[in-house]
């Protein structure tokens, strides 16, 4: 196998808006198992991203530790990455936002490195509202050091080689629901059709857009008696319906009844159409979310698609009232109040 | 009976309950003597308790200018119960003992060898005032007013004092005034005023400022260009970021939106407060992070990272003792090796040890400069002593035609240009260093991948054994490079020049081991002193060592850390270095350091020194 992509364009490749195609969107070749779910995300990310005409420079891609952790490597070549330590990807992407309000934020990280190590910083991330696009690989297990249960694993389901799982599985969408996250999506890894526009309205939301996305471990826990491989997802899968997004400069065109859509407006002014299929969601409360969450799960079924979103929802900047330049490009002219100042503090010292 | 009898030269202490608002009036009266031109160095010693337990307050007043702790007391004012038989026993034969006579003193705890002050405070108070918490609050003035009279302090300065500490607020003026003046008519009716020791008005102080080292770091990160702060709440280190946050809602706020050109986030634990400064240096910020001893513990895995990833990160430790919650509102300078070798794998990070409060204030400023141009994790070593007591200080100054380094970064134009490819570790200028880029400044050129697990040298993930030692050989190099741009030791030598005997000192031990040098000197002994102010130690120190025969090593900790780091990199043979330790949690005395050395001198203690030479090309 090489690990050399050839440079070689054809050059009637289809380009974006911004002149881009498909292949400035890609990474490194990934060195995941063959057919692992992760790879099907990056896929996405990039079909995504080509698809906004978003500068691949603007974008920082920010992740843990873990299989997930590995796969900003494998999507966006020029934009640049961060894989920091184990679950304290939220903490670097908080800083880095800090610093520069102007990029486009892709954290991705895993089960084992958002829901043990990391569940501390996942709760905080959210309760901080960051702009950032937040991406769960969920695969219920440990890939990197051979298929322990990750604490999403669902009780009774087992791994490859392991034993039932006897705890409670943490439900993360349901957890950043209950935190306050101001966007909250499920989806699969083996359906694009869902994940994709999902991916672009996460991106295009202002605040912390969340997506738990079940990703089988193809290796370590892709069998009959993992409720996370392929099989059982397929299976048991249930969508709160279609979720169609329009960018702004689009013209906004209506193609199903009324009533049975539901249309959100993003502050970039772009929409996202969700087509419901079950008439109990309301996309606006938590707790219509919640509850058709645990009433799928009583039912053995996964409920997949856009789950919540409030759309005036305040970032991180706004909540500090920062600058609106990033901090990162103010100079001594604002920073540095000189030795004036100083030597009235020297006096009042005195 | 004997009587100490001092002009501007004593120590005071008061002896207070935590939480009774003694704070500012122990304050008040410190201040008075700074504005009547002495030195003085006033030090807290408080428990960690937010209300009921013991907490003191020392103040040494020296007209030379002597700061650091002098050791024992020559006059105790005492207002608490509770350590009042311990607060006896301190007092220096002579001594004065300041009590509240309202309660006649009990007999067991007297003692025939000081002089007793009894002033009836709560007695004085509750004439005065009806309101309980008031009849509180005002003893403490009271006291104030009654050392006045004792001392010889100008009524004067105190009134100032109060018109300037309840400016806007002056209906608190007259109570305040009132109360100094009860205290000062008690004692002058009731005692010779003044008693044995007392002050007189002097020009000692300059231009000095009186400012705690915390509250000076912070005005360092200011003025060093700081946007982003992140950290979690911590003694001694809170009052960093506290005033950082005061300072720059009246500094940095723009006037056209209103909006801040700052953020700083209280973060969930000291791992997320080093993440966020990480991030945010990564992308170009300057940001910082301030702590303790526990959360250096945490911190150290992403210090790790951030060493071997190159991210610039600056770190204030305000040290306590430990370990773990040890004695948290207590001094020491124990972190000296958690902090030179965080983190697993081979580390090492660039140390600065401020040892006054413009120190702290450049230090900090300049650990921007470094931690960019190195692209390394830079520590600033404060301690409690320092950073939460008001310390006499050269003011602050700034030169308005200073720089930012913001060290090796490629912008667009540049990268535009490059006709090779871009790679982060690459050592193009041969001093270790390499070049980075921004995210999100080209659209096709200068990206990289940051990761803690090895890489080449164009960012690329590779285990390859060869590219991970180039990679740690040339972070050596890099090593080398800082020994350049740390700040120089601070050399003091002997007036008469070629003394035998060195002492090694950082930090906050300088005030206590200049006066320890002095007193030696008077006795006939030539001691030369080297303040060690950054790591990795500058060449100078070698040099020191080898021209010392006999060299003191002075430590504020129990297993000598500084000395194991000389050890460690100085190629010094440990019998060469001998120990001053100071770890009971107060600042070390200069009485302290002097009785070591002589009894070194003396021979009284132990080994004959084998002093080997060290051969110049270990320097």
């Amino acid at each position: 196998m090489t690990y050399i992509r050839p440079a070689f364009r054809h050059p009637e490749l289809p380009r974006n808006d911004l002149g881009f195609t498909r292949k400035d969107y890609e990474g490194a070749i990934s060195t995941l198992c063959a057919g692992c779910g992760h790879d099907s995300i990056s896929a996405a990310i990039v079909q995504a991203c080509f698809e906004l005409s978003i500068a691949p420079h603007k974008v920082a891609k920010l992740s843990g530790i873990g299989c997930s952790s590995k796969t900003p490597t494998y999507f966006l070549g020029n934009s640049h990455g961060f894989n920091s330590v184990h679950g304290r990807m939220p903490s670097v992407a908080t800083g880095a936002n800090l610093a520069n309000r102007d990029l486009i934020y892709v954290g991705v990280s895993g089960d084992g490195d958002t829901a043990s190590i990391g569940m501390g910083q996942f709760t905080h991330v959210v309760r901080r509202n960051l702009n950032m696009m937040y991406v769960v690989e969920n695969n219920g297990c440990y890939g990197l050091t051979k298929g322990q249960d990750s604490a999403t694993a669902d009780i009774g389901s087992a791994s490859k080689k392991g034993e039932p799982n006897p705890f409670e599985p943490i439900d993360l969408a349901s957890i950043a629901l209950q935190l306050g996250a101001t966007f909250v999506a499920r989806s699969f890894s083996g359906d694009r059709d869902q994940l994709v526009p999902l991916i672009k309205a996460a991106i295009s939301h202002r605040g912390f857009a969340f997506i738990d996305v079940i990703s089988p471990c193809v290796t370590f826990n892709n069998n009959p008696k993992s409720t996370k491989g392929y099989e059982h997802v397929r299976d048991h899968l249930a969508a709160t319906g279609t979720v169609d997004y329009v960018p702004f400069k689009h013209e906004i065109s209506t193609e199903y009844e009324q009533g049975q859509s539901k249309e959100v407006t993003l502050h970039d002014g772009s929409v996202v159409h969700l087509h419901k299929a079950d008439p109990e969601l309301n996309l606006n409360s938590r707790r219509s979310a919640l509850r058709l969450i645990k009433d799928y799960k009583a039912k053995d079924q996964i409920l997949t698609g856009l789950l919540f979103m409030d759309e005036d929802s305040q970032d991180l900047h706004e909540i500090l009232g920062t600058s609106k330049t990033p901090l990162r490009d103010l100079g001594a002219a604002e920073l540095c109040p000189g030795q004036k100042v100083l030597d009235k503090l020297n006096e009042s010292l005195r | 009976m004997k009587r100490i009898e001092a002009v501007n030269d004593f120590v005071i202490k008061f002896a207070n309950v935590n939480g009774t608002g003694s704070a500012s009036a122990n304050n008040m009266f410190a201040k008075s003597l700074f504005r009547m031109g002495l030195p003085i160095s006033p030090k807290n010693i408080f428990p960690s308790n937010i209300q009921g337990l013991p907490t003191w307050y020392e103040v040494r007043v020296n007209e030379k200018g002597y700061l650091g702790r002098r050791g024992g007391v020559d006059m105790m004012v005492c207002m608490n119960p509770q350590s009042m038989a311990k607060d006896i026993q301190e007092v220096e034969p002579g001594g004065y003992f300041l009590y509240d006579s309202s309660k006649p003193l009990d007999l067991r705890l007297m003692r025939s060898d000081i002089h007793f002050i009894g002033v009836p405070l709560k007695d004085l108070c509750q004439r005065e005032y009806s309101d309980a918490r008031q009849q509180q609050l005002f003893r403490n003035i009271i006291y104030v007013g009654a050392l006045s009279a004792l001392l010889d302090i100008e009524f004067d300065v105190l009134t100032g004092l109060v018109s300037d500490q309840f400016r806007g607020k002056e209906k608190l003026i007259t109570p305040n005034v009132r109360a100094l003046e009860i205290g000062y008519h008690y004692a002058a009716e009731h005692y010779q005023c003044p008693i044995g020791i007392r002050v007189e008005r002097r020009d000692a102080v300059g231009d000095q400022i009186l400012i705690d080292g915390n509250t000076a770091a912070s005005l360092g990160a200011i003025y060093g260009g700081a946007t982003v702060a992140a950290w979690y709440p911590i003694t001694p280190s809170t009052s960093v970021v506290d005033g950082f946050d005061k300072y720059c809602k009246r500094l940095r706020i723009d006037p056209g939106s209103g909006n801040k050109n700052y953020a700083i986030v209280q973060a969930e634990d000291e791992l997320a407060a080093i993440g966020m400064v990480i991030g945010a240096s990564w992308n170009g910020a300057r940001a910082f992070t301030a702590t303790s001893g526990p959360g250096i513990s945490l911190m150290s895995e992403f210090l790790g990272l951030a060493y071997f990833a190159e991210i610039p990160t600056v770190l204030i430790d305000v040290q306590r003792a430990g370990p773990s919650t040890g004695m948290p509102t207590r001094t020491q300078q124990s972190d000296v090796l958690a902090c030179a070798y965080a983190s697993h794998g081979d580390t090492k990070h660039v140390l600065l040890f401020p040892a006054t409060p413009r120190e702290c204030f450049e230090m900090t400023a300049e650990a921007f400069d470094l931690a960019e141009t190195l692209q390394t994790p830079v520590i600033m070593l404060s301690d409690l002593d320092l950073g939460m007591n008001d310390t006499m200080s050269p003011p602050l100054v700034w030169d308005d035609k200073r720089e930012y380094q913001r060290g090796k970064v490629f912008n667009e134009q540049q990268l535009e240009a490059m006709s090779e490819r871009f790679g982060r570790y690459l050592d193009i200028d041969d001093d270790g260093i390499p070049y980075r880029t921004y995210p999100g400044t080209h659209p096709n050129k200068g990206a990289f991948f940051t990761r803690g697990t090895s890489r080449d040298e164009y960012a690329v993930y590779t285990e390859d054994g060869d590219a991970y030692e180039k990679n740690m050989q040339r972070l050596l190099k890099k090593w080398d490079t800082a020994k350049n741009l740390v700040p120089t030791p601070e050399l003091i030598e002997a007036a008469k020049g070629g003394a035998k005997v060195g002492v090694i000192h950082f930090g906050t031990s300088r005030n206590a081991t200049l006066e320890a040098v002095d007193s030696l000197a008077a006795q006939g002994i030539a001691v030369d002193t080297l303040r060690v102010r950054g790591f990795p130690f500058h060449k100078s120190v070698d040099a020191f060592i080898e021209q010392h025969d006999t060299v003191f090593v002075v430590d504020q900790n129990r297993d000598a850390q500084m000395r194991t780091l000389l050890v460690n990199e100085c190629l010094v043979s440990p019998r060469d270095l001998i120990s001053i330790l100071n770890y009971n949690g107060t600042p070390i005395s200069a009485r302290k350091i002097y009785e070591e050395i002589t009894m070194v001198l003396r021979g009284d203690n132990v080994r004959p020194l084998h002093k080997k030479k060290i051969a110049k090309e270990s320097v």
